[in-house]
């Protein structure tokens, strides 16, 4: 099958690789129909995630049609169309059973390596480096899904692909930060960053009782998307100090629920940011946190709700 | 009788607290795994020590390593217990155990076959010289080893109901303090990581039904 391959920080290519088969009785295999590149996928291309190895196949977002099955698995058959999570979640541990999934106990074949940068293994991801498992991912013709009887979502035929590809990540990554935010009804929700998550977490606030929502960020096109499909009144930041256009905006009190949506590469525009710059590249910090130092100063008092969804790559 | 020590651990005396304490290791002392469980089990250890030894244990520099390992597992721990106890599953999740064979009706005394590197392996009999069901299982290699070990491993409810706490302890001599570097890393790991892999894997299996892995999926060219 063709499969886009990770060889080292900006060399992505299309290769041909042996197809995928059943490992393990909780495996199904699926052909992809959809498929997405995730912001987090740029990390990779990147190069700022550690335990890539050349030939490592990439993609978390994906979904397609059941070709094959294992023998535990009993609630797909051949034929069903499916989303695929990007985590691979057990079902049964602890964790699992917690609704925890992104944090099974038992799906990361590498947990000892995750151990030693992170305390404790989180679940194993598609397409997401070998300290988190190492599985092969999703942007190819083919992938296995490990635990198939726990994550994949069977979608009805009238639903096309470009409706429920979301559900993959970045749509409950969105709405998790809303949720977490504990929005109450008449709020006023400020979101950091109009990226894919930053527009998905615009419409779950909305979803879960915002009265307004507050966009920033700095590309125009973003800002209009947040504007026409979000419903959301938006600050540009290169234009305004978004700190005081947000006090001004909410009668002096400011947002009541801040939710950050950029992660680790934030741009800004002051001294801070220039600093965080600087000290990145010399790897005393490793991420620029400009948009969430920003979140937690505009925030209206009491309102103790910043959520950065970006990927932090915290160094310990 | 337990006390509690300035740094606020328990420290245990018996043998009995010893084995049964949250950190084994600490409390044995300075003492070997292996004296600790000759007296529990009140049986002799199984080799006598030579006097570069015997002179290195009287001063408190034991060669041996010792490895302390526990991860919680939501299943009974009869059924852990039993699942262990036939020691012939260890090489089902333990991937570096090549093969472990009963040599007695009972499965008190086993044979042990381990990969080593440079495709050797690394051979032993182990006496089962503890087994109290449900709760624990110990162990000593036999005078032919060719690396000297014990080590227990216990079942415990976890705190709130929730699951077993599976407990490992190893205690081995590599053959030769020159080679005591580089049989640490025997397999790559740290022992104490390969010991948690070990333990990964058996919760996994008990979980599960099956060991998480990505061995035979594609890859593209190096």
């Amino acid at each position: 099958m063709k499969a886009v391959c990770w060889h080292s920080a900006h060399d992505v290519r299309v290769e041909t690789v042996p197809d995928p088969k059943i490992l393990n009785p909780r495996d199904a295999i699926i052909k992809i129909t959809s498929t997405a590149i995730c912001g987090s996928d740029l990390h990779l291309y990147e190069g700022n995630i550690p335990t890539m190895e050349s030939g490592d196949i990439l993609g978390h977002e994906f979904m397609g049609e059941v070709v094959e099955t294992g023998k535990e698995v009993k609630n797909l058959q051949k034929g069903d169309r499916v989303v695929v999570p990007f985590t691979i979640a057990c079902g049964g541990c602890f964790f699992c059973q917690k609704d925890l999934w992104s944090l099974c106990d038992n799906s990361n074949p590498n947990a000892w390596m995750a151990e030693k940068f992170y305390g404790h293994s989180p679940s194993g991801l598609f397409g997401y480096s070998h300290l988190l498992g190492g599985y092969a991912g999703g942007q190819a013709e083919y992938a296995r899904i490990p635990y198939a009887d726990v994550g994949p979502l069977k979608v009805p035929d009238d639903l096309e692909d470009d409706k429920v590809l979301f559900l993959t990540d970045i749509f409950p990554t969105g709405y998790m930060a809303a949720e977490n935010a504990d929005i109450e009804p008449g709020d006023t929700v400020a979101v950091w960053g109009c990226g894919p998550v930053g527009q998905f977490a615009i419409k779950s606030a909305y979803m879960l009782g915002a009265a307004r929502v507050i966009a920033i960020d700095r590309f125009p096109e973003r800002l209009q998307m947040a504007q026409e499909q979000g419903k959301a009144e938006v600050i540009n930041y290169e234009e305004i100090d978004a700190g005081e256009a947000l006090k001004e905006m909410t009668g002096g009190r400011g947002p009541d629920r801040c939710i950050e949506a950029v992660g680790m590469e934030a741009h800004g525009t002051d001294a801070m940011a220039a600093y965080d710059k600087v000290k990145q590249g010399v790897k005393l910090e490793t991420g620029r946190p400009t948009a969430l130092r920003q979140a937690i100063v505009a925030c209206r008092k009491g309102g103790d709700s910043v959520y950065s969804w970006g990927i932090w790559w915290l160094g310990r | 009788m337990e006390r509690v020590d300035s740094s606020g651990t328990i420290t245990a005396t018996t043998t009995e607290e010893i084995i049964n304490s949250p950190l084994v290791i600490r409390n044995l002392q300075q003492r070997s795994l292996q004296e600790v469980l000759a007296d529990y089990s009140q049986k002799p250890k199984p080799k006598e020590t030579n006097l570069v030894d015997q002179v290195a244990e009287a001063v408190g520099l034991t060669p041996n390593i010792q490895v302390e390992k526990t991860v919680t597992i939501d299943r009974p721990a009869s059924e852990l217990y039993n699942y262990w106890r036939n020691l012939t599953n260890l090489p089902n999740f333990m991937k570096h155990l090549k093969s472990v064979t009963n040599k007695n009706e009972a499965g008190t005394v086993s044979h042990w076959v381990a990969n080593a590197p440079l495709d050797l392996n690394v051979e032993w009999d182990a006496e089962i010289i503890a087994d109290e069901p449900d709760h624990l299982i110990a162990w000593n290699a036999l005078g032919n080893a060719d690396i000297n070990n014990c080590g227990l491993v216990r079942f415990q409810p976890a705190t709130g109901n929730r699951g077993t706490q599976v407990k490992v302890v190893l205690e081995y001599q590599p053959p030769g303090g020159a080679l005591t570097n580089a049989i640490a890393k025997l397999f790559g790991e740290s022992p104490q990581e390969q010991i948690g892999d070990e333990l990964n894997r058996f919760k996994q299996l008990m979980e599960t039904g099956e060991i998480a892995t990505t061995t035979g999926q594609p890859k593209g060219p190096k």
